[in-house]
């Protein structure tokens, strides 16, 4: 079990060494990625696997991806893509182009599942989804718009939960276990990475979801990462957030009105 | 059936934390449970259950009807207030910080499990130590049995429902057979160790 100041020197080594700053993120979690890892790659000691993660700089990619958490689905919580095509889509009809921001996007299931309701809705043609997330790697998946063929039952039954009334399957091939989405959904999507918590705002926004990202963040680095999703949010535009996730600490709440039970936002003028 | 009574220790006054952890037959316990407890309580109660991963929120309803102390569903960052009762929502691990905040984290299952009774007690047991009493009730897994070792680890008091008088033994078993616990109760027994825990209780 790693100790409280082992953490501190490690997330030290890595702010200092390679520019990643995750000192404001949750203790808890943390602390439980670390021993996971250092169980998972057998470090007889901490001291091996600090000096491992301060030389090796290969090591650290590995390290920095499995300290996040990338878990993720397609239309995770149905009812909240069902209130998307309810209220917020049909509120961008008008616009003659729709910016959507995906950060922390993982490995792309949320920005397929857009992709399939802005589809739906006749809007993707006139959509750009843009799609980015601390670690190039789940980057790279998402880019190929593969996943695993397991899970799509699951996904079938979100899918209609969500509203969906096509044949789920039918915006994909399947093939050996694994499943590749329709090319007009990546033509709509440009992915890259993009740092919450030291890079800025890169264009102004009808829509941004982040949806659980901030769980992993203190309320420090929430109100930051907050902040900045505040000022790339035109007047009228939404935030969305993960289930469990809220604006009730944040300075910029006042700013926006909550849409229903969901965990949705709109600014006001 | 021995009473179960608490002895004089420093163990009531210092309890912060109640932490209740359960699976299949559980919510019966506390349908049986949260009722006794009478305002103000001197700890906060902290539930963990195994459920569907559904993020409807009947569950927390069904069980606030049966207590009048504020009882929530956790929300990211929540604080954690003597008093209150607190559920943790489906689909998520529920950890603690040191600043007695709630935190969550969607990271991998354990125990084929999200929320993971495993993963909030050693989280609360590295938190508050000896202040700690962890109460495992019915269940069909294993899950539950290494947070009540890190419990004990850590100073504090690991109470186990007994496994005839639970709808699913096995999960009350596994915690008996593997970790060192103080007490093995009935739900009557229960009520009353929760009871007598309670400060503001003469
Ligand atoms: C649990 S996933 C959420 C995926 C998806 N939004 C969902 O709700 O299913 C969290 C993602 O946040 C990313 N992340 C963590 N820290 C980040 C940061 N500082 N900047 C950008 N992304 C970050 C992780 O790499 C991970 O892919």
């Amino acid at each position: 079990m790693i100790e409280e100041q082992e953490v501190d020197l490690l997330l030290t080594d890595i702010l200092d060494i390679y520019g990643y700053d995750f000192t404001h993120y949750t203790r808890a979690s943390l602390k439980r990625r670390i021993n996971r890892l250092w169980t998972l790659d057998k470090f007889p000691s901490f001291a091996e696997l600090r000096y491992r993660v301060r030389t090796d700089a290969d090591y650290l990619k590995r390290f920095i991806e499995e300290l996040t958490v990338n878990v993720t689905e397609m239309f995770r919580d149905p009812l909240f893509y069902k209130t998307l095509r309810t209220q917020v889509l049909p509120s961008l009809m008008a616009k003659p182009f729709i910016r959507i921001w995906h950060a922390g996007c993982s490995t792309g299931e949320e920005v397929f599942s857009m992709a399939i309701i802005l589809k739906e809705a006749n809007l993707l043609t006139k959509s750009l989804l843009y799609a980015t997330d601390l670690n190039s790697e789940v980057l790279e998946t998402a880019r190929k718009g593969i996943f695993s063929l397991a899970p799509m039952k699951q996904y079938s039954e979100n899918y209609i939960l969500s509203g969906g009334t096509q044949d789920f399957s039918g915006y994909y091939t399947a093939h050996y276990g694994r499943v590749k989405f329709s090319e007009e959904f990546v033509q709509k999507m440009v992915f890259s990475t993009h740092n919450l918590v030291s890079d800025r705002s890169f264009n102004e926004f009808d829509l941004i979801l982040c949806r659980n990202v901030l769980i992993y963040f203190d309320k420090a680095l929430q109100e930051r990462v907050l902040t900045l999703f505040d000022e790339s949010l035109g007047p009228l535009s939404y935030l969305a957030l993960g289930a469990k996730e809220t604006l009730k600490f944040s300075t910029i709440q006042s700013r926006y009105r909550k849409i229903e039970n969901e965990k949705l936002w709109q600014k006001l003028k | 059936m021995a009473e179960t009574e608490i002895k004089p220790t420093p163990e009531r006054s210092d309890c912060k934390v109640v932490l209740i952890g359960g699976s299949t037959g559980s919510i019966e316990v506390l349908l049986d449970l949260l009722p006794t407890l009478r305002a103000p309580l001197s700890f906060a109660i902290i539930i963990v259950l195994h459920r569907k991963n559904t993020a409807d929120s009947t569950l927390a309803d069904l069980l606030s009807h049966k207590t009048s102390l504020p009882l929530k569903e956790v929300d990211d960052k929540d604080s954690i207030t003597a008093g209150s009762i607190y559920l943790a929502p489906a689909d998520y691990h529920l950890l603690i910080e040191q600043n007695a905040t709630f935190s969550l984290d969607d990271s991998e299952k354990v125990n084929h499990s999200r929320p993971s009774i495993d993963v909030t007690f050693e989280s609360a047991a590295e938190i508050y130590g000896p202040s700690l009493v962890g109460v495992l009730l019915s269940g069909a897994n294993a899950d539950g049995k290494d947070g009540l070792i890190a419990i004990k680890k850590a100073g504090g008091l690991a109470v186990v429902q007994q496994p005839e008088t639970a709808q699913a033994a096995f999960m009350p078993q596994q915690a008996i057979l593997n970790a060192p616990i103080d007490y093995v109760v009935t739900i009557p027994e229960l009520i009353r160790f929760v009871n007598q825990l309670n400060s503001f209780n003469d």
